[in-house]
C-alpha cells in the first residue's frame, strides 16, 4: 500500500507540471517576450535605412536617449498635453462611475429583490456587445440631425456639434463604456456583505445613511478599489473612443499618440518608450490593487 | 396574512409613519436607487436597441426612420450580402474566433489543471504569470505582440497567423481562471480515489477529471468565442492589411467615413453571434447547479 502510494506520487509529480508546460511556455514566449520586445525597441540606438529602430536585444546595447527624451517631453514637451488629458478624462469618467455605478450595484446587490436575475442579466448585458457596436450606437445618436439634438431642440436648445472634438463628449463616451467593468467586480463585493451586520447595526438604533458610511462602505472598501483599478487601466490606454467619438487633435490620450507612432509612422521607438512609460504609470497601481488583495487574503485566513 | 397586513388591520402603519419621518424607515422601498438603476439600464441598452432598429431602415439614413426593410442585410447595393468587404470581415471573425477557441481551450484547461493540483514554488509563479495578461490594458498588449511579430518572430506573418496567436494568448488566462474555479470546487478526491482503485494518472483525467469539468469547458470556449469576435485593439495591431480584417476593425474605419445603415446590419450580427455564444456559456454552467448561487452570479465573478 505504503509502495503504491509512493509510485502513484511519483507519477503525479510529473505529470501536473507536463501539463501546465505548454501554456507557460505559450505565455512566456507570447507575453513576456513580447514585453522585452518592446523594451529593445524603446532601448535602440540604432535606425534602419527605413528610419526604423533595429531593436537592441542585448541589454548591453542599450541606449536611453530616446527614452529620455520621450520622458522630457512627456513633463514638459509636445507630449504633455497628452497625458494631462489622459489623467484628466480618466479621472472624470472614474467620477461618473463611481457616481452611476455605485448605487446601481449597491441596489442590484442588495434591493432589487424579485427583480434581481432580470436586473443583472441587463447589467451584464454591455459586456458582450462589442465595444465599437457600442460606441456606433452613440454617433448614429449625436450626429448633427440625430435623436439628442431633435430632443434638445423640443426644448429650445440649438443644436449642438458633439462629434468634433467635444471633450464632454469623450468623457460621457468613456464612462459610458466603462461602467459595466466598473459595476460588476462591486457587485460581486457588495453581494458578499453580511446581511446581518447591516441588522446588527439597524437594530443598534443607526440610521440608513450612517450605517452605509460606518458598515457597507467599509466592507466594500476593498470591491470599490478592485472597481477602479480594473476600470481605470484600460481606460488610461484608450485610443479607440477618442477616435470614434472625437478624432480632433484637441481631445487626443496618450493612446492615440502610441497607435500613431507604432502604426502609422517609422518613430516606432518612441512609440515603444511611451508604451513603456505607460506601463510604468499603470503598474504602480497594478501592484497597489495586488498588494490589497494579497493582504485581504491573508486577512481572511 | 402577512405582517404589514396586520399592522394595517392595527393601525401600526399610519402610527409609525408619524413618529418615524419616511427618510429615517429603514424599510421603505428604495425608490431613489430603483429610478438610478432603471435609468442606468435604460441608458445602457436603449442606444443599442436604437442601432439595431436602424438596421432595418428602409432607407440610407441612421437617424431619421423611413420604414421597415431588410435590405441592408441583403441585397440592396451596399447591403451586407453585396458588399465583397462586409462578408469578408465576418467571414474573417468567424474564422478567427473559431481557431481562438479551437488552440485556446485545450492549452487553458492544461495549465488550469496543472497549475491548480500543482504545489510548488514554480507554480505559484506561472500562476502569477498566467494572470497578469487580466489586468494589462489591451494597448500595451497589442503594441508588445506588433512590435514582437515585426521584429522577432518574423516567421510569423501579421495576418491570420499573427492574430490567431494574440487571440489565443488572452483567451488562454479566460479559461485557466473558469476551469480553475470549478477544480477548486471539486478538490481532488475523486481522482484520488480513482487512482487508489488502480487508474494510471491519464486515466484518472481522462475519465474522471474530464467528464467533472466538462461544464466549464464548454462555458470558457463560449466565452473565448464571444471575447475573440469581440476584440478590437489586439486584431488592429496586428491584421497586416486589408484582407485580413475583421468586423470590429471594419466598424471602426467606417463609422466616421461611410455611414450606411449596412454597418448597424454588420453590428447587429455581431451582437447575435456573441449573445448566442453566451447563452450557451450560461447554460453550460447551469446543467451542474443545483441551488445556491446561479450562473449569473457566476459570470459575474469571472469579471
Amino acid at each position: 500500500m505504503a509502495e503504491s502510494r509512493a509510485d502513484h506520487d511519483h507519477a503525479t509529480r510529473r505529470l501536473w507540471p507536463a501539463l501546465a508546460l505548454p501554456g507557460t511556455v505559450w505565455l512566456i514566449a507570447l507575453f513576456l517576450v513580447p514585453f522585452y520586445a518592446v523594451m529593445a525597441v524603446a532601448f535602440s540606438g540604432n535606425i534602419n535605412i527605413f528610419g526604423e529602430p533595429i531593436p537592441a536585444w542585448n541589454p548591453l546595447d542599450w541606449q536611453f536617449a530616446t527614452f529620455g527624451q520621450v520622458v522630457s517631453d512627456s513633463l514638459s514637451g509636445p507630449f504633455r498635453e497628452a497625458w494631462s488629458r489622459t489623467g484628466l478624462y480618466t479621472l472624470a469618467a472614474l467620477v461618473i462611475c463611481v457616481g452611476v455605478g455605485y448605487p446601481v450595484a449597491y441596489y442590484t446587490a442588495r434591493l432589487a429583490g424579485k427583480r434581481r436575475g432580470l436586473i443583472l442579466a441587463l447589467i451584464l448585458a454591455p459586456w458582450w456587445i462589442n465595444y465599437i457596436t457600442r460606441m456606433l450606437a452613440w454617433v448614429n445618436l449625436l450626429q448633427d440631425d440625430g435623436y439628442v439634438n431633435k430632443a434638445l431642440g423640443i426644448f429650445g436648445i440649438a443644436p449642438v456639434s458633439w462629434l468634433a472634438g467635444n471633450s464632454f463628449t469623450v468623457v460621457m463616451a468613456l464612462a459610458y463604456g466603462y461602467l459595466p467593468f466598473f459595476i460588476i467586480p462591486l457587485f460581486s463585493s457588495l453581494d458578499r456583505i453580511d446581511q446581518r451586520l447591516l441588522e446588527a447595526s439597524r437594530d443598534l438604533g443607526v440610521g440608513s445613511v450612517r450605517t452605509f458610511f460606518h458598515v457597507t462602505l467599509p466592507l466594500s472598501k476593498m470591491g470599490l478599489t478592485t472597481a477602479l483599478v480594473i476600470t481605470a487601466l484600460p481606460l488610461a490606454g484608450d485610443y479607440y473612443t477618442n477616435t470614434i467619438v472625437s478624432g480632433s487633435p484637441d481631445t487626443t490620450m496618450i493612446g492615440n499618440q502610441i497607435e500613431l507612432y507604432l502604426l502609422q509612422g517609422p518613430q516606432k521607438n518612441l512609440g515603444a518608450a511611451l508604451v513603456l512609460l505607460l506601463s510604468l504609470v499603470l503598474m504602480f497601481f497594478m501592484a497597489y490593487y495586488l498588494v490589497m488583495t494579497q493582504r485581504a487574503s491573508r486577512d481572511a485566513r | 396574512m402577512t405582517l404589514t397586513e396586520v399592522e394595517r388591520k392595527a393601525g401600526a402603519v399610519p402610527v409609525r409613519s408619524r413618529t418615524v419621518p419616511p427618510w429615517r424607515n429603514p424599510w421603505r422601498r428604495p425608490y431613489v436607487l430603483a429610478t438610478i438603476t432603471w435609468a442606468y439600464i435604460l441608458w445602457s441598452l436603449l442606444p443599442v436597441v436604437i442601432a439595431v432598429q436602424f438596421s432595418f431602415n428602409d432607407g440610407r439614413s441612421r437617424s431619421v426612420w423611413q420604414g421597415f426593410s431588410t435590405q441592408w442585410y441583403c441585397c440592396a447595393e451596399g447591403s451586407i450580402g453585396e458588399d465583397p468587404s462586409l462578408l469578408l470581415s465576418l467571414k474573417n471573425s468567424l474564422i478567427l474566433g473559431s481557431a481562438t477557441v479551437l488552440v485556446a481551450t485545450p492549452l487553458g484547461v492544461m495549465l488550469a489543471m496543472g497549475l491548480t493540483r500543482w504545489r510548488s514554488r514554480t507554480s505559484s509563479v506561472a500562476n502569477g504569470i498566467a494572470l497578469v495578461p487580466l489586468v494589462t490594458p489591451e494597448i500595451v498588449v497589442g503594441s508588445a505582440l506588433y512590435l514582437v511579430f515585426v521584429n522577432l518572430y518574423q516567421l510569423i506573418p501579421l495576418g491570420r497567423p499573427a492574430m490567431l496567436l494574440g487571440h489565443v494568448t488572452f483567451s488562454v488566462s479566460y479559461v485557466l481562471v473558469i476551469v480553475r474555479s470549478r477544480l477548486h470546487s471539486i478538490g481532488p478526491d475523486y481522482e484520488e480515489a480513482a487512482r487508489d482503485l488502480g487508474a494510471s494518472p491519464m486515466r484518472a483525467i481522462r475519465t474522471i477529471l474530464i467528464p467533472l469539468l466538462m461544464p466549464s469547458v464548454f462555458a470558457s470556449a463560449m466565452i473565448v468565442f464571444a471575447t475573440s469576435l469581440d476584440d478590437f485593439v489586439v486584431s488592429q495591431f496586428l491584421f497586416g492589411d486589408a484582407s485580413n480584417i475583421t468586423v470590429p476593425i471594419k466598424l471602426y474605419n467606417a463609422v466616421r467615413a461611410s455611414p450606411t445603415p449596412a454597418l448597424n446590419a454588420l453590428a447587429t450580427i455581431l451582437l447575435v453571434a456573441s449573445f448566442l455564444a453566451v447563452l450557451l456559456a450560461y447554460v453550460g454552467l447551469r446543467t451542474r447547479k443545483r441551488g445556491g448561487r446561479s450562473a449569473l452570479e457566476d459570470i459575474a465573478d469571472y469579471g
